[in-house]
């Protein structure tokens, strides 16, 4: 036996049982994940379900130019990058300000109260929303028609037909959904400032508003500006329940609700279209990958420790 | 002084008007559940019903069938993909954390790139029904997306990384204890924090999935809860379908309206009543989360 095959084995011997424990692991992910990545493939193709994904013929970039003509591909864009950026903007303010206040509560009871309640949205799948929002804004019984438009003196509104009104809902719903686990996170932040701030503050007869505004903002900016970049990377992919669920999948709200993600699965469950739904899919994943790598470049460049790699 | 109670109290006005923000749709649910069919066709789904009723809830209990068929599903899918899925995690976690492992890097390295890049929808819903054939199986709601996620590997990585002494697992070595005896004996009893974390997420990912049933699942035998819900809120003729065991009830008597919100009353209650035991485990897990993969 040479050195190398020697040695070789003695390392097996000695993490063989490491290796067979890591098995089923790496099998899942190569299944579940690598294996999709290859299949970027088929947007290249002209698939065809006789011949299958490798034996298809290679179509160029042909899916891609059909889809770009489409004015379907200007408007899921644009709903998903405005969504997204609007989402970023108004969740983090509401969650910054929230935590500020979630901070200054001083009773421990009460603070788990209100933390409790704010997150319980976020608990809740998507479908359940879509009941939620139902209660509200059905035509004929919902909660805003029958009791809050009246008052208002206005008329009922056919919320499930009117393209115009959805971006108002749709920020609503988001921010109702996950105002709290943001929350959670920059409250998190702030508990790990240092008292002695605080109190040199006081000492130095700095009042509430002084201290909100040159201690802790100063201090969690960072926190805010990392989970930001982070959410700038993912801005290509929408939260496919909201955007599916909350307008009832209702094909008159398409030109306000529809986004990558809900056209890439009515393009491929519904039409069976592979060719576009893949080009979309391909166009997301890749432009999605470049815009998380320079995201994290950025974090990386602020603080190391919050960068992903 | 007074200032600042002034303040103090309009923070507490503030704070409470965001918990009642993300309450009242509950309550609004609920009270519609409650509602009569006459009084909700009259005026609304409303807070505050002129009088309880239950017809909604006995009707479904009546028929209650597929409902149960539904949970049963999905409680089987949540315990046996959270069980598989935290092994397996655990198990692909533990050897890459051992400093001595001679693969570490490029198994942490081929972990943490599935969190970079992905395949999307396509490629990923054309392999498992051309090539595994999982339409219509409880496969298909277990084993796609959810089972193994790369960001819970690499928590727990960290956490045994940090938690777990080395001497511990040396000693247990020179004793005579095989890889799997220490992971096993060792290695999970101390790791029971970083278990319960991973557990909560990966069960709630899985009780609250709706997706792997949308795309996977025709036959409305194999529904879990969520699918359920999903299609009664699409379409009402199959909420009016699946309701309706015994065919001597007519269908024109069909609650529907206050069974609507009945239906997601049943299917949301189980995850807010276990809420208060899990809430500490879930906010924590969710600040692990974001400081550090």
């Amino acid at each position: 036996m040479t050195v190398r095959a020697e040695r070789t084995a003695r390392i097996l011997k000695k993490y063989g049982a490491l290796f067979i424990m890591t098995i089923p692991g790496v099998l899942y992910l190569f299944i579940n994940n690598y294996l999709p990545m290859f299949g970027i493939v088929i947007a290249f193709k002209d698939y065809n379900f006789a011949k299958g994904i490798l034996g298809s013929d290679w179509s160029g970039l042909k899916n891609f130019e059909y889809l770009f003509k489409t004015n379907d591909a200007y408007v899921i864009l644009r709903n998903t990058i405005l969504y997204n950026a609007v989402f970023i903007v108004f969740n983090t303010a509401a969650a910054v300000g929230l935590a500020l206040m979630l901070y200054e509560v001083k009773n421990k009871i009460l603070a788990r109260t209100y933390q409790s309640l704010v997150l319980l949205p976020y608990l809740i799948s998507m479908v359940i929303v879509g009941y939620l929002v139902l209660a509200f804004l059905n035509v004929e019984n919902g909660f805003v028609n029958k009791s809050i438009l009246p008052l208002l003196g206005m008329e009922p509104i056919s919320w499930y037909n009117e393209p115009k009104y959805w971006p108002f809902i749709l920020v609503i719903v988001k921010l109702w959904n996950s105002v709290g686990s943001l929350c959670v996170i920059y409250l998190a932040a702030m508990l790990g400032i240092d008292r002695e701030y605080y109190e040199a503050a006081t000492l130095d007869g700095a009042n509430k508003g002084q201290q909100i505004f040159h201690i802790t903002l100063p201090l969690i900016t960072p926190v805010i500006i990392i989970m930001t970049l982070l959410a700038i990377g993912k801005i290509l992919y929408a939260d496919f329940g909201l955007f599916y669920q909350v307008p009832l999948d209702s094909g008159i709200l398409q030109p306000t609700t529809n986004v990558i993600d809900t056209y890439v699965y009515r393009a491929l469950i519904r039409l069976g279209d592979i060719g576009m739904s893949s080009a979309a899919g391909v166009f997301q994943s890749i432009v999605g990958f470049a815009l998380v790598i320079v995201s994290n470049y950025i974090v990386r460049r602020i603080d190391p420790d919050k960068a992903l790699f | 002084m007074a200032k600042n109670i002034f303040y103090r109290s309009l923070m507490h006005i503030a704070l409470t008007l965001s918990a009642l923000f993300c309450l009242l749709p509950f309550l609004l649910l609920v009270a519609g559940s409650l509602t009569s069919e006459r009084e909700i066709a009259l005026s609304g789904y409303t807070f505050f019903p002129k009088e309880l009723n239950l017809t909604a809830y006995e009707y479904l209990w009546r028929n209650s069938d597929q409902i149960l068929r539904a949970y049963g599903i999905t409680v089987f899918v949540t315990v046996v993909g959270t069980a598989a899925g935290l092994l397996i995690t655990a198990m692909l976690a533990y050897p890459i954390s051992r400093r001595d492992f001679p693969i570490r890097r490029q198994l942490a390295f081929y972990v943490f790139f599935t969190l970079l890049f992905n395949g999307g929808l396509v490629p990923t819903y054309m392999l498992y029904t051309t090539v595994f054939d999982i339409k219509n199986t409880l496969a298909a709601l277990i084993v796609p997306y959810l089972l193994v996620n790369g960001f819970f590997v690499i928590l727990m990585r960290t956490f045994f990384t940090s938690s777990i002494p080395g001497e511990v697992i040396e000693s247990a070595y020179m004793d005579g204890a095989g890889e799997f005896l220490i992971f096993w004996r060792i290695v999970m009893p101390l790791s029971v924090p970083v278990l319960a974390t991973v557990g909560l997420f990966v069960s709630i990912g899985y009780w609250n999935d709706w997706f792997n049933g949308l795309i996977f699942i025709t036959d409305s035998k194999l529904y879990s809860i969520q699918n359920m819900l999903n299609r009664m809120l699409l379409d009402i003729e199959f909420m009016k379908r699946a309701t309706q065991t015994n065919l001597t009830s007519v269908i024109a008597d069909l609650p529907s309206r206050g069974m609507r919100m009945a239906v997601a009353v049943v299917g949301v209650l189980p995850i807010i009543a276990a809420y208060p035991f899990f809430q500490k485990y879930f906010v924590k897990g969710l600040t692990v989360g974001a400081v550090k993969g």
